[in-house]
């Protein structure tokens, strides 16, 4: 079977390289394209095969540095586990300082060996890398793509159309797919036979124009401005008091995000009035929008209609933020969101994956 | 200093898509408009004007004949001049063809910056502004949350979510695509209505660009759509109830699968 080239992208989370490679054992032999040897690669390789599934060893290095697995980028053995039969490394400087253009180098080499597809998170970065892999190799380019199967001639891509309204079934027909697969809606199950992964070193002479975009900060101070946060935790009167407003500031810390209030928390002086979120203060953009006690009136719906993702927690089952929000909780934000961050810190020291 | 904005028409409603006999998305069923990202990467170029004097912004767009309108906006907006690419045989076009007309007119008019939105709102074409780039064999800055752009070098901030910030800087030319969150547009004056009307619509073909039509369209698309079913139903339960910690169990679980945590 042919190879299935899986993009482990720049500091990507385990979860999305593992759904990839659920995706990719239907299609061929999944191979890691990985920017650096990936971390316990020599513990898998010396250690016993209860190490490669995910035994005691393995475990007890998962419980020291929690986010390994949870944040950052999966060990080999976890690779193993979901069915990668291969790892390709590439050691060279330029895969950390410049990792979109790195990596598009990496894959369009490694596609010399006709690959059946190349499969990349649609995350910000892998949506850039895949477009370029797709010019460069003259390949059909799919995103959106939500479910992959095997077909007579290559693979069939489900991409979710119009905020999920529509499934499309495509296919490509010249080149080496590209399918940029929106990894959240992907099942992710291990392989049957967990694999041992091979770790082949690429190397690699990049020319002179990947350098040609420099990262010059990376910073995780969370900044005040709620313009271009990425993460908004938005309370309203639900929230009942200006002490009850500091559930809204943890949940949002929690979240690496930025607390934001309705217009009925502002005129309370529950929240300064820049953090204001409705037609006449700030009209927000974010990845996530997560409305604690506000129904949702018409000018607050007009500063938050262009969030991605809308989560609401109200106790009034019929507030019109329910028709707004992707998902809906009815309870008492008092009540709900205490038990949320518990939720959030547990899920936090425990890495999903490895204990499964 | 030459801008390129590239633009695009999109329905204005939120459940008017439809998918013609041929599988393609019928574009002009109901009102349609300028595409919200869009309308930011003009706005940005615009700001751009306010701090040199050689800027010339040029809007360019790909589609049937009623994407004119988009153009329009555009000029209201402010851009000096439009560049209507229209063609029959670009009906059907996928990511790669799109990128291939769109790098080919951009080359055709010259250019420092190229900027576009982000993210369209009728379809996942996230990656045309890369597979552009590509093409012309320049760096892109995609997803810029906020754009800063100075004498020889841009500078964009990117908010990627879970605590994922991160500056990025090259020199032109290049092309950026921004996001909604890069600032609030302004709203135009009124006598720019009256300018817009003075402003010049170019109309090419693919003879224009020097375009093979085997190469774009549906005949020169590397990808084919095989069906298109609707899903029915909207969103199943989309409302969570109960004691207070399977909601909350609930809500961890639709966060981690959304990758929020």
């Amino acid at each position: 079977m042919a190879e299935v080239l899986v993009l482990a992208g720049p500091g990507r989370a385990a979860r999305a390289t593992c759904a990839l490679l659920t995706l990719a054992r239907r299609l061929g032999t999944p191979a890691v394209v990985a920017g650096a040897p990936a971390n316990g690669t020599t513990r898998a390789r010396a250690g016993t095969p209860a190490t490669v599934t995910g035994g005691g060893k393995n475990g007890a290095t998962q419980a020291r540095t929690p986010r390994t697995v949870a944040g950052g980028p999966a060990s080999a053995a976890t690779l193993g586990r979901f069915g990668a039969k291969t790892i390709y490394a590439a050691t060279a400087p330029e895969m950390d300082e410049h990792p979109v253009a790195a990596r598009v180098e990496m894959l369009v080499r490694l596609a010399r060996h006709r690959p059946a597809a190349i499969l990349v998170a649609a995350d910000r970065d892998g949506l850039e890398i895949a477009g370029r892999v797709a010019v460069r190799l003259d390949s059909g380019f799919l995103s959106d793509v939500v479910d992959v199967t095997a077909g007579p001639d290559g693979p069939v891509a489900v991409q979710s159309v119009q905020g999920g309204a529509w499934r499309v079934e495509s296919s490509v027909v010249r080149g080496v797919p590209v399918l940029a697969v929106r990894t959240e809606h992907v099942a992710i199950t291990p392989a049957p036979a967990p694999a041992r992964p091979v770790v082949t070193t690429v190397r690699l002479t990049f020319p002179r124009s990947v350098r040609a975009v420099r990262q010059v900060a990376r910073h995780r101070a969370r900044p005040r401005d709620l313009s271009t946060a990425a993460v908004i935790v938005a309370g309203g009167r639900g929230v009942g008091s200006a002490e009850g407003f500091e559930l809204v500031r943890r949940l949002a810390a929690a979240l690496d995000g930025v607390p934001a209030g309705s217009h009925a928390a502002a005129e309370q002086g529950w929240c300064p009035p820049q953090m204001q979120v409705d037609q006449v203060g700030q009209v927000v953009h974010p990845s996530l929008y997560l409305a604690l006690g506000i129904s949702g009136s018409l000018r607050h719906r007009a500063g938050m209609r262009g969030a991605g993702t809308v989560v609401a927690i109200d106790s009034d089952p019929q507030a019109p933020i329910f028709r707004l929000s992707d998902l809906g909780a009815v309870g008492d934000v008092h009540q709900v969101v205490p038990e949320l961050l518990a939720e959030i810190e547990r899920r936090r020291a425990l890495p999903l994956i490895a204990e499964e | 200093m030459r801008i390129v904005v590239l633009v695009k028409q999109v329905p204005s409603t939120d459940d008017g898509l439809s998918f013609a006999p041929d599988l393609t998305v019928i574009r002009d069923a109901g009102p349609c408009g300028l595409n919200a990202a869009d309308w930011c990467a003009v706005d940005q170029s615009l700001q751009v004007a306010v701090r040199r004097r050689d800027v010339q912004i040029t809007a360019v767009t790909m589609g049937p004949p009623g994407a004119a309108d988009a153009l329009r906006t555009a000029l209201v907006l402010g851009a000096d001049a439009a560049v209507h690419i229209r063609d029959e045989a670009l009906h059907g076009s996928d990511a790669l063809a799109t990128s291939r007309v769109l790098a080919a007119a951009v080359r055709r008019l010259g250019f420092d910056l190229v900027l576009c939105g982000a993210t369209s709102a009728d379809s996942g074409m996230s990656a045309v502004p890369a597979m552009v780039a590509e093409r012309l064999g320049v760096p892109a800055l995609c997803f810029a949350d906020r754009l800063l752009v100075r004498e020889r070098k841009v500078e964009i901030h990117r908010d990627d979510g879970c605590g994922d910030r991160r500056v990025f800087v090259a020199a032109p030319p290049m092309v950026i695509s921004v996001t909604e969150r890069c600032g609030e547009p302004h709203y135009p004056r009124y006598v720019s209505r009256f300018d817009a009307r003075d402003k010049p619509i170019a109309v090419w073909g693919l003879d224009t660009l020097g375009i093979d039509p085997a190469e774009v369209g549906l005949a020169g698309s590397a990808c084919v759509v095989r069906a298109a079913t609707p899903r029915s139903g909207g969103r199943p339960d989309a409302l969570a109830m109960g004691d207070p910690t399977s909601v909350a169990i609930r809500l961890a679980d639709f966060l981690a699968e959304r990758q929020f945590l």
